[in-house]
């Protein structure tokens, strides 16, 4: 296997994971809706904490760490960008 | 000032230029303590932002291609990340977000997630791919990576209906506030709109655009987060009211028990004459309605808009401007950061707002109080002249109940500080703050639309031999064309006709959403399948959106027609994104295998090294 292809199962594995953690926070605890909101945080019911801010937080993190993974990636294979390109 | 070292002097630019805002602030507030009146303070707030925006739209001006559709791609990743984050927010995320949450409660929360969301597939599908194309816009990737004029062309259709259903709302909302603002007519009010918008785009294509859109950010972000915190200390909510607001969202589901949820018929409501786009509160604030139809209504709606977000041509050509790919990613989440900090703040405002208003502990409080007590407040007369807020009393007790009182969702952002007793500067920066947001969002739409018409109709396939300065002609003999038209429909109001802006959404996610994220991660897809699936996509929404909705089904279909499985309007796209993936799959899978040549390009378009698949100057 050529060092792109290897590259690009990683990057394809690496963009499933991300996926999967993007389905959890935006569709699958909203299954869940009336059950979560017996539960609370910060004084708030879970469910509307969630769909409020939550949530929200949640892919601000997955932003930040997806993107620092990827450029791990880069790095390993050779495709990382010089800062001046 | 825009030579040289323009780049590396970013952050003192803007440090200086926010300072300067700030100061602006205190010189209004010393203003209204000396007695200049509220109204000279609105005009003051609009015409001084307004005329930083104009200077630096000014100061942009270029004639170089690359600049004009890209910015140079020379954009750091966080100011990116502003530019983005004011070009996403509209006039309606910023006026009517927090009042869709006080009248919507949980279920409409649903848009808070699905806009924030797809940002995650922006930037695992599309933008880094993207940006190593070098494409300059987004008909542009679809039209090199399939080949052809006709796909191209497909691509552009779509993001002219979907770009432009957004910006006619768009110019609407920025002639709304201009008119309020300067208290001049409303048509009026929309062409001052439309001539800001063009002063900021015209002379320097995206270059001006980033730039003004930073700027525009700051404005907006400030004038929605000041009040936020002011009116929670003031109403007790605490400093930190994201943190902080536990209680009263309990609270809040004590006085819905307490003032009882009624449903008001429509006859009652038309025989009282509540005028129209008033709303009031039958539904409870964070509880979760029950049963597997009102979860699926949920996931369909952020569904819509996560995949939609993902496609809209307007916000992904901003990821065309970062310097390199691994700034294109960053860059997105830093979008989000800046669009988390308004997203966030629309629930506690609606929840602060729904408070002063319910409350009878507070001075504040209206819900339960006598009618004739609660008309004779200053505030209340004023939104009720221009029939923004209205009282029925329907049992005839001469008491407030929680659904006699209607109010237009705007409200909530422009009448809450002066609720909560904020001095009046605070509504002029809120003014301020809503023209901002309003014309950072007109201003990347006009532009995606006029730079797609230009660059790939008109340079692409009718004059592929335009010299640079006939082509930067083109390009702004269109945005004029494009502004103006968006105006000329605004200024009929029609955009109750034209609908939600959610259709915007929809449009985009049948027609262009797998057409992109195939053209990366499928390099079996193949022309023939492009063009049908775009095609599918666009028609097979559009039907089913004219078969849906009650206005259009009537003349088209004769009748009105149940939503099948609860896909209503807001959620035509569910409709046309499958069947443009099924149709795109099969038709690519029955055509031949895309050329060595084009499976070459996907290649490189997967590794972020190496040079852009489109030079510059393409």
């Amino acid at each position: 296997m050529s060092n792109k292809d290897a590259y690009w199962n990683k990057t394809k594995n690496h963009m499933i994971v991300t996926l999967v953690l993007w389905a959890f926070f935006s569709l699958v605890i909203f299954m869940f809706g009336s059950e979560l909101n017996t539960m609370s945080f910060l004084g708030y019911p879970l469910a509307y904490y969630m769909t409020a801010q939550g949530s929200l937080l949640a892919f601000v993190i997955i932003l930040f760490w997806t993107a620092n993974k990827q450029e791990k990636i880069d790095e390993e294979h050779g495709f990382s960008e010089r800062e001046d390109d | 000032m825009f030579k040289g070292d323009f780049i590396q002097n970013l952050p003192k630019i803007y440090g200086t230029y926010t300072g300067g805002f700030i100061v602006f602030i205190i010189l209004m507030a010393l203003a209204e303590q000396a007695g200049v009146s509220a109204k000279n303070i609105g005009v003051m707030f609009v015409a001084f932002t307004v005329l930083i925006y104009a200077l630096i739209g000014y100061l942009s001006r270029t004639i170089q291609v690359d600049a004009y559709y890209v910015a140079g791609r020379q954009v750091p990743t966080v100011f990116n990340g502003m530019a983005t984050a004011a070009d996403w927010m509209s006039g309606a995320s910023f006026v009517a977000l927090a009042g869709g949450v006080y009248f919507g409660g949980y279920t409409y929360m649903a848009f808070l997630v699905g806009w924030t969301g797809g940002y995650v597939l922006v930037a695992t599908l599309m933008a880094p791919y993207l940006r190593k194309f070098g494409c300059y816009t987004v008909p542009d990737f679809i039209g090199t990576r399939y080949g052809g004029n006709a796909v191209r062309a497909a691509a552009v259709f779509v993001l002219f209906i979907a770009s432009f259903t957004y910006v006619t709302a768009q110019i609407n909302a920025t002639g709304t506030i201009a008119s309020r603002a300067l208290g001049i007519p409303f048509e009026a009010g929309v062409w001052v709109g439309l001539i800001s918008i063009l002063i900021c785009s015209m002379l320097g294509g995206m270059r001006a655009v980033t730039w003004t859109q930073v700027a525009q950010y700051i404005v907006l972000i400030i004038a929605y987060l000041i009040p936020v915190f002011w009116i929670s200390s003031n109403v007790g909510g605490g400093i930190f009211p994201h943190l902080m607001l536990g209680d009263e969202v309990a609270r809040l589901g004590e006085l819905e028990q307490q003032f009882g949820l009624v449903k008001n018929s429509a006859a009652d409501m038309k025989a009282a004459g509540v005028p129209g786009g008033l709303k009031y509160i039958s539904g409870t604030h964070s509880g979760v309605p029950e049963g597997g139809m009102a979860v699926w209504k949920y996931l369909s709606l952020a569904i819509c808009m996560m995949v939609g977000t993902a496609s809209l041509p307007h916000i992904l050509m901003r990821y065309f401007t970062t310097p390199t790919v691994r700034a294109a990613r960053k860059s997105v989440a830093w979008s989000l950061f800046f669009i988390f900090l308004l997203y966030s703040s629309a629930p506690m405002l609606a929840t602060l707002s729904k408070l002063a208003l319910m409350d009878p502990n507070l001075p504040t409080g209206i819900i339960g109080k006598s009618i004739s007590e609660v008309q004779s407040i200053e505030w209340v007369q004023r939104w009720s002249e221009v029939k923004q807020v209205f009282i029925a009393d329907f049992n005839g007790d001469g008491i407030l109940q929680l659904n006699e009182w209607f109010m237009r969702g705007d409200v909530v952002v422009l009448a809450t500080p002066e609720v909560a007793g904020l001095p009046f500067v605070i509504s002029g920066l809120v003014f301020a703050g809503g023209m901002a947001a309003a014309m950072s969002t007109a201003d990347g739409l006009v532009l995606a639309i006029s730079n797609a018409l230009s660059h790939d109709i008109y340079y692409k396939i009718i004059n592929p031999k335009a010299e640079t300065a006939k082509r930067l002609l083109v390009a702004r003999v269109l945005l004029v064309i494009i502004g103006a038209a968006g105006a000329y429909i605004a200024s009929f109001r029609l955009t109750s006709i034209l609908g939600s802006v959610a259709w915007a959404f929809d449009f985009a996610m049948s027609g262009l959403f797998f057409p992109l994220v195939l053209g990366v991660w499928w390099k079996r897809a193949t022309r023939e399948g492009a063009i049908a699936g775009i095609i599918a996509g666009i028609v097979s929404g559009t039907l089913y959106l004219t078969w849906v909705f009650p206005k259009f089904s009537v003349p088209v279909w004769g009748g009105v027609n149940d939503p099948f499985l609860g896909i209503d309007h807001l959620r035509f796209g569910l409709i046309g994104a499958p069947i443009c993936l099924v149709v795109m799959v099969v038709v690519s899978l029955m055509t031949k295998e895309p050329s060595p040549a084009t499976q070459k390009l996907v290649d490189d378009t997967r590794i972020p090294t190496g040079k852009a698949i489109l030079g510059k100057q393409h």
